[in-house]
Parts: structure tokens; sequence; C-alpha cells
């Protein structure tokens, strides 16, 4: 199986602190991958060194075979790079068909024309339209981000990522805030993701993570302490230690 | 006249309720002959305040500093008018708006890096260096005593500027329309929907993959050249400039007007200029000493009272009449 993304020995010090300590991760082809780590462990530096929101200390990032190291947000998305936020990050007074057609339309090239009306991109919303419909969110699509409840808003975060058609999509707990009761609509949503993205999750639902992911990395304090199969992370004394406690999964 | 806003399902078409403005600059031109002086500076502070609508109402770009690029555009159109015997009025304009645009993409270029309070001193700061550029320049601008011996030619070579302002009128009206259409038209592109999305969140627009960046730096380059073709119409209708056009005053005084008729309405800025000259027009005469005070106390009571401005009061009336209805 090919790597969609690596890294090589990728550090981040803020001074004295190091956040990100000599990280080497694979992340294979339609892979379903989490990332797990207790509060503070560097996961959200480590998706946001990987996005190009924030430039590493030292190390490589390499995308299907590319070296994306200096590459910037942009030109990393247009490679093949998506993301979701850990607190939502929408575009709140917007409707949910344009959070999702912003995506689509910068994508296509279509975003820096001035002339021609928006709504005149038949192609743009016909695209959006479809794939809030695989999301349930057809209905939702006139619907201001502001009065949309809360689960339906993270289904809008996976959706604005897919609009942009990712090779890699990363997911920065995509359940965060969201009830217990509706977390297994994202579930459900993530199951039927396509193959052939690989997918990177962090999350802290470790039913989550235990029924979605293949593989599973964890990141303590900067470092990869262990990874491997779900299985064996749920047996891994180390990982009780530091961050399952006494839970147990697998 | 709600708010304007493009999108990927906005019907860009123009509703009949926005012809209303030009009926009614067509009706002042035949019934109220003898202001149509003050008409065309109003028609000028319209297109001025649509171009900061442009950048503060849809790409959330705050600025104390846009008199740079009208007063800018006033003084190229006022040099070639009285130092280089340049009289055409079309060439004067697009010397203005080139003069704008190059102004604005240098100076867009450097201060969009920065955001916030550091942007809105950035702005002020260049203002601040044009003012005193302009003032010691005197040899060319005549510094604080003005530049006069403006001379325009008749538009087209057919229509001479009267004393009564009739050519003014019109010609300020068509240079508005042409503004307001492109300005409309960009509203409803994809990239006027994508500004709005940087004002929305430029977080999620940067991981979307868009420029952010060069779409601001590009925007911010089309508001300036709007801006400095509405400082030289001053320039050729009141065939003078003088230092006032590139003060703080003068940036403050069209944020005021903006905020008057609502931001990011684009019909804002037709309503703010119109209320804020006319009334302080009167507030002038019938106060002569207080009249800053009328218009403090009326911008007081619309940021307290109508944040969205005199069209925020507008759009919200229409929507206690129709849950009453």
């Amino acid at each position: 199986m090919s790597v969609a993304l690596e890294t090589h020995s990728l550090c981040k010090s803020f001074g004295a602190l190091t956040v990100a300590d000599d990280i080497d991760f694979r992340l294979h082809t339609g892979a379903r991958h989490a990332l797990i780590g207790p509060n503070g462990a560097g996961k959200t530096t480590f998706v946001n060194m990987l996005m190009g929101a924030l430039a590493p200390s030292s190390g490589r990032i390499v995308l299907g075979g590319e070296d994306i190291t200096a590459a910037g947000q942009a030109a990393r998305v247009k490679r093949g790079l998506g993301r979701t936020f850990q607190i939502n990050a929408l575009f709140r007074r917007l409707s949910v068909l344009d959070n999702v057609a912003l995506g689509v339309a910068e994508r296509r090239g279509v975003a820096r024309r001035m002339l021609r009306a928006a709504s005149a991109h038949g192609e743009v919303r016909d695209e959006s339209m479809e794939l809030l419909a695989t999301l349930g969110l057809a209905e939702d699509a006139g619907e201001r981000i502001l009065d949309l409840p809360y689960g339906k808003q993270r289904l809008v975060e996976i959706a604005i990522a897919l609009g942009l058609k990712p090779k890699v999509l990363l997911l920065d707990e995509p359940a965060a805030g969201v009830p217990s009761v509706e977390s297994h609509r994202i579930l459900q949503v993530l199951d039927k993701l396509p193959e052939h993205i690989a997918i990177l999750i962090i999350e802290h639902d470790m039913d989550l993570v235990f029924r979605f992911a293949q593989r599973i990395t964890v990141l303590v304090q900067g470092e990869v302490l262990v990874e491997g199969p779900p299985e064996e992370i749920a047996r891994d004394r180390r990982v009780h230690q530091v961050y399952l406690g006494e839970q147990r999964h697998g | 006249m709600s708010a304007h806003a493009g999108g990927y399902s906005a019907d860009p078409r123009v509703r009949p309720i926005e012809w209303l403005p030009w009926t009614l600059a067509l009706a002042g031109f035949f019934l109220l002959p003898e202001y149509l002086s003050l008409g065309a500076r109003i028609l000028i502070y319209i297109l001025y305040a649509l171009s900061l609508d442009l950048i503060l109402g849809y790409a959330g770009i705050i600025t104390l500093g846009h008199s740079a690029y009208f007063g800018l555009g006033a003084y190229v159109a006022g040099i070639l008018a009285a130092k280089t015997g340049i009289t055409d009025p079309m060439v004067q304009l697009v010397a203005a708006a080139a003069a704008g645009a190059l102004l604005g993409l240098t100076t867009g270029a450097i201060i969009l890096r920065t955001k916030a309070l550091t942007l809105l001193m950035l702005t002020l700061a260049i203002t601040s260096v044009c003012l005193e550029i302009a003032n010691k320049a005197t040899n060319l601008t005549g510094g604080a005593d003005g530049l006069s011996g403006v001379v325009v030619a008749p538009v087209l070579g057919l229509f001479r500027f009267d004393i009564f302002g009739r050519t003014a009128y019109l010609y300020c009206l068509v240079v508005l329309w042409a503004g307001w259409w492109l300005v409309r038209r960009m509203i409803y592109s994809p990239f006027g929907t994508s500004l709005t999305g940087v004002r929305e969140n430029s977080l999620r627009m940067h991981a979307i993959g868009a420029p952010v960046y060069w779409r601001l730096v590009l925007v911010y380059t089309l508001s300036a050249t709007i801006a400095g073709i509405a400082g030289g119409l001053l320039t050729q209708t009141s065939q003078f400039v003088g230092l006032n056009v590139l003060s703080f005053e003068s940036a403050g005084e069209l944020l005021v007007m903006l905020i008057l008729g609502g931001v990011g309405r684009i019909y804002g800025a037709f309503v703010g200029p119109v209320v804020y000259l006319i009334a302080q027009d009167l507030f002038a005469k019938q106060f002569p000493e207080y009249w800053g005070f009328g218009i403090g106390v009326m911008l007081v009571l619309v940021v307290m009272f109508a944040r969205g401005g005199i069209l925020g009061i507008l759009d919200a009336l229409q929507v206690r009449l129709r849950r009453k209805s």
C-alpha cells in the first residue's frame, strides 16, 4: 500500500517548550488511522503543522511523495490535503450550501471570477448539493449555520472538507461537543467516507476511535509513545498508564 | 434595500426597488436645480462610500485611511489639469483611477499582512504620510493654500461644466452608475462570495485553499481605484483641491457616513452620504456653530439603537410588518 502522507523527524518548539518531538509518522492510502493522546499531547499542533498553519522547527512533511514542508496552506490543499477543526470554523452567517460551495468553488478554480454571478455557476451548486445530500444535510442547505443544531454543524465541517476532494483528510475531533446520542450519526458518516481517502482522526471519544480506526498512534508530550492496531493499543500498559486509565477496549 | 450578499443561491437580478435611488437622482436633477452642486458632491461621496463598503462591509478590512486614495485621485486629476494642461476629463479620471490603484496595490500589499489594531494604525499612517507629502510639495499641490487653476474640458468634447452644476451632476451620476454596476456585480460573483468568506472566517478560508492575502490585496486595490475616481470627480466638479481631501477627518467622515447608512449593504453607501451631507448642510445653515453636535447626536443614536444603520432600521421594520401580517 502506498504512503499518502508521512513526516520525518518533525519537531516544533516554542522557546524552551517542545510540543512536537521528532515525530516520524506514516499514513497509507485509504488508511483509517487515529491519533490519540491526553490533553496537551500536541495532536492539534501536529495537524496544524501538516496543514501548513504552523511551521515546524525542523523535519519534513511529504504528501504523495512530494516534500510540502515549505508549501503554504493553499498549495497543500490543492495537492489533496483537507481538514476539519476541533472547534467549528464555519461561515456562521452564511447558508449551509454556501459553506460547502465556497470550498468547491476554490477547488474548481471558480472562486476568483468577478463578473459572472456565483449562482450562475450551476456546477458548483449542484456538486455542493450532492455532497450535502450524501451527508443527509440537503434539507438544511438554505439554513444559516447560526440556526443549525451543533451536531449538524459538525457534519458541515466534514462536508466542507469533502468538497475539496482530498486525498488525505485530517479530522480534528469530529465528534467534539456532540451529545453521545448524536455522535453515532457522525460515525455513520465517517464509515461511509470514500475508501480511497486516507483519514487521520484525532478523537477523545475512545468508542469512536476503536470502532473506526484500523491503526492508532498514541502521542504523549509531543512524542510518539506507541503505534499499532487497536487491539494492540488497548492491551498496551503504557497507554493505559498515560491515557486510558483503567478503561478496557478491543 | 435589505443587505446585499452574494452566494451560490442568491438571485443577482436587480430588484425593482434598486432603481429607486436612480429615479430619485434623476428626479432631483429636474426638481431641485438649485441644489445640483450639493447633489454632485453627494454622488461623489456615494461612490467614495461604496469603495469603502467593498473592503469594510464585504471583506472586513477595517481602515481609517481611505482618504489617501481619494486624495491622491483628487490631486492627480488636479495636477494634470492645472500643471500639465491635460484637460480631458476622461484622461484625468483614468489617471486618478490608476494612481489610486497603484497606491492601493503597494500599500495594500504591505498593510494587509497585518490585522486589527496594527492594520488600523497603518492605514492612518499612510494617510498621514500622503497628507504631509501634499503639504510639502507646494510646487505641485499648492500646499496649504490648495491647488487652484484646475481646467476641465467639456465631457466628450460636448458638455461643458457649467456654473449651475448640471453637467457635473449628470457626469457624476453616470460615473457612479458604472461604479455601482461594477461593485454590485462583484459582490454577487464567486469572488464577492469568497470575500464574505474571508470576513466571516479567514481561518477556514485558508483551510479550503483560498489565497486569502492576495484576494484581500486585489479587493483593496479595486476599492482604492474607485476611491481615486471619486477623488478625481471631486477635483473636476469643484475645480479645486485642498489638503482636506487627504485628512484623517475626511476618512473618518466617510466611515461615519457608511455606518449611518449601513455597512455591507451596498445601498448603505447611498443612504449614508445623502443623510449626512444634507444634515450637515441643514445644521450648518441653522446652527453654524453647533452643526458638529447635531451630526454627533445622530451618529450616537444610530450606533446605540440601530447597529445596521438606517437601512438596518428599515429591515427591522420590514420584518416586524411581515410577522404582523
